[in-house]
């Protein structure tokens, strides 16, 4: 777009009617007009070079140096943190074999990401068309609603389920006092509870962008497929998801994205005992003191996010293809 | 679901391929008097309390099947609101509707052999204009051949084969009315709402899809109720209008009945153009009434149905029912010529009469006949007996 904008085609266009004296005023224009969107948009530049690519630089670089004996990394060349991200050596016999744990936390981490971002999307499209329907007055209360999570302390929210989901909490005291079971269940410390937990925390960033997508729906669209015939599962299928996918999409990507990556969460309601990416990252850099270990599982982390993102987008396009 | 389109492979045989005989048959098996839509004291009522609106107020009327029904009024009068009642994305506040005898107001739109043709026109964005024209097909489950045969029918019937596989975003206005139109047709519904279908076609198009839009309703006796702001094209497309107003249906007739004999001053004044005279009812006639107007001439005049006209009452003149003549004294009105406006097939004369205002005469002009008159010239208005028509109000 941008350089659309200054290419010079217009240029050449625009000059003979607004230089009627011979000075190019156009040409003019234009290059301050250049000259002006860079010094816009040099703060985030700086930024995001500096804040974002320093980081990952320095990551890359401690990936491939040994480990210090009591953390930190010493300044030679190796490569056994990329060894140990997948592979181990047997303390025994010196046999290779796969680092399984892992690589089960890798599979857990990938799992529970995408089982959230499902549990995100099916709460949160309903969430999202019953604001996208309310009398546009009502709209900005119900989204006021919806963001508030965000205003409280992560570590605050996440303590708050806990207090809802342990043995002595919230459920499982009304479930007994009920009657309904002698034995309180155990949901602290599961993988259902990093789901939940998740899932509560993400749930907002679903809502917005699909609620944003959804807003842009027309309605009428909605009338048109019910006089053609459609029932409500197939005007959904066929009309509202095809619609509302960039929304979909956005927000699967914020949901998904965080998840993987997600540490306080299981953390603390993982107990510690299942772990996910992010504690194992912060393990190595920890009690660990494994920092090339610790950089390169930081790496692997972003290189599956760009991986899964790229399936995710190309499957999208092409679904969208295929519709029409 | 309703089985909107049960016989419709009959009627489709009847669009590729028309035998008249075949035709005529089809047309009296449907039954030319068969009721399709009966509307019963059909209100519809928008809010509530303080800001409640009356949208559609107490309409009852029949529509016969394959009747091409017009609905024909200002803006904001509730026309689509009626057609919402019907095709079922509004529900009557009170009244009821039935579709050939069944009352259809628990359906929902999508169990409805109902379709319309929006006036937004709300084609699908994410799917090319075929797409969207064996949408219908698709979510009735008929077999890909017949969807696709049916496509190709629609697509050129409404001249857009070319497009087929454009999206709707990428073609014009006028396009996306056609595509709209072919979208509610390619079911084959028992009866078609078309929500002023063709205002954004050009006058050759418009001509070419009125026609093409009257073909399709003697062939496939398919019931059409018609939104139109365009008086001309209410009158020659329609077999009945239903006038509108504020809600209210005012008066129902064919064209010729609503043209000649408006009931009441609104008809007259939105169809058509018309001369307003004030009146003295002499004696009522069987049918009509003869009038004397402040000129002191006497005429029969027509009478609306019903309505037994006495004392003082307002009749209306079509500006084509008079006749402007040189001698002052000569005809039942008499004026001053303010202004001759020139029209190609007609000119029209602004008379200014001593008590009633304007008056507006139009005559077609014939070779040899220009000129006879001048503005500011005193002359008389000649008006055939039987011209003014009695108003209700
Ligand atoms: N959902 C609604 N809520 C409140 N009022 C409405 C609603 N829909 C329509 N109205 C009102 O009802 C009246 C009739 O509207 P309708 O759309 O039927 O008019 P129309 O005859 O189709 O006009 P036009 O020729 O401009 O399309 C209008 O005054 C409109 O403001
Ligand atoms: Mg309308």
């Amino acid at each position: 777009m941008a350089a659309q904008d200054t290419s010079p085609a217009p240029e050449e266009v625009a000059a003979p009617t607004m230089a009627p004296h011979g000075t190019d005023y156009a040409a003019i224009a234009m290059r301050r007009e250049r000259r002006n969107n860079l010094a816009l948009v040099s703060p985030a530049l700086l930024i995001l070079v500096v804040g974002a690519s320093g980081p990952l630089v320095v990551m890359l670089i401690y990936s491939f140096l040994a480990a210090g004996d009591y953390g930190g990394v010493v300044w030679e060349f190796s490569t056994q943190g990329w060894f140990q991200v997948f592979l181990q050596r047997d303390m025994f016999d010196d046999t290779i074999g796969f680092a399984d744990a892992h690589l089960s936390i890798f599979w857990r981490s990938l799992s529970l990401a995408f089982i959230t971002t499902v549990l995100c999307v099916i709460f949160g499209f309903p969430t999202a068309y019953f604001i996208a329907t309310r009398p546009p007055e009502q709209r900005s209360l119900w989204l006021f609603l919806v963001t508030i999570p965000f205003w409280t302390n992560l570590l605050i929210r996440t303590y708050a389920i806990m207090e809802v989901i342990r043995n002595e909490g919230l459920v499982n005291t009304a479930l007994m006092k009920a009657g309904l079971i002698s034995q309180p269940i155990q949901m602290l410390y599961t993988d259902f509870a990093i789901m939940l937990g998740m899932t509560y925390v993400y749930l907002p960033l679903m809502v917005l962008p699909l609620y944003a997508s959804m807003e842009k729906l027309d309605f009428r669209l909605v009338e048109a497929s019910y006089d053609l015939y459609a029932s409500r599962m197939n005007t959904l299928r066929r009309i509202i998801l095809p619609l509302v996918k960039p929304g979909l999409i956005a927000g699967s990507i914020l949901v998904f994205v965080p998840c993987l990556g997600a540490y306080v969460t299981p953390r603390v309601l993982g107990g510690g005992k299942r772990l996910m990416l992010g504690n194992l990252i912060e393990l190595q850099f920890g009690q660990g003191r494994n920092w090339p270990l610790g950089a390169a599982l930081s790496i692997t982390l972003l290189l599956i996010v760009m991986v899964a993102l790229l399936i995710y987008v190309r499957n999208a396009s092409r679904q969208g293809g295929a519709h029409g | 679901m309703y089985r909107a389109c049960e016989g419709v492979g009959k009627l489709q045989a009847t669009v590729t391929q028309v035998q008249p005989g075949e035709r005529a048959a089809a047309r009296l098996g449907t039954g030319q008097g068969a009721v399709a839509i009966a509307l019963k004291g059909v209100s519809k009522v928008f809010g509530s309390g303080a800001d409640a609106f009356k949208a559609v107020d107490d309409v009852s009327v029949d529509i016969r099947q394959n009747e091409f029904f017009t609905l024909l009024g200002p803006s904001g009068c509730g026309k689509t609101t009626l057609l919402r009642l019907i095709a079922g994305f509004e529900h009557p506040t009170s009244g009821e509707i039935r579709l050939k005898g069944k009352d259809i107001s628990p359906l929902p739109p999508f169990d409805r052999p109902v379709n319309t043709v929006f006036q937004s026109y709300a084609l699908f964005p994410h799917m090319t204009v075929a797409q969207n024209i064996a949408f219908g097909l698709e979510m009735l489950r008929r077999p890909k051949s017949e969807v696709q045969e049916t496509v190709d029918r629609m697509l050129k019937l409404v001249r857009m084969e070319q497009l087929a596989n454009r999206r709707t975003s990428q073609i014009s206005g006028g396009q996306q009315q056609r595509v709209a139109l072919a979208r509610a047709l390619a079911p084959q519904p028992e009866v078609l709402l078309l929500d002023e279908p063709l205002s954004a076609l050009d006058y050759k198009l418009r001509k070419e899809m009125q026609i093409e839009l009257k073909r399709l309703q003697s062939e496939t006796g398919i019931t059409f109720i018609f939104v139109t702001h365009d008086q001309e094209e209410a009158l020659t497309m329609s077999d009945r209008i239903a006038v509108m107003s504020e809600g209210n249906i005012l008066q129902i007739g064919s064209p010729r009945e609503i043209y000649d004999h408006p009931a009441q001053r609104f008809v007259a004044d939105f169809i058509g153009e018309s001369n307003f005279l004030k009146a003295e009812v002499v004696r009522p006639l069987d049918p009509g009434a003869e009038i004397r107007l402040p000129s002191g001439a006497t005429l029969t005049a027509g009478v609306p149905e019903g309505m037994r006209p006495a004392g003082s009452v307002t009749v209306v003149v079509r500006p084509e029912h008079a006749r402007v003549v040189a001698d002052p004294a000569a005809g039942a009105l008499r004026g001053r010529l303010t202004n001759i406006v020139y029209f190609g097939t007609d000119t029209h004369y602004h008379v200014e009469l001593p008590q009633d205002g304007e008056f507006i005469v139009r005559m077609q002009n014939q070779r040899g006949s220009e000129a006879s008159f001048e503005t500011g010239d005193e002359v008389g208005i000649e008006i055939g007996d039987g011209a003014p028509q009695v108003l209700k109000d």
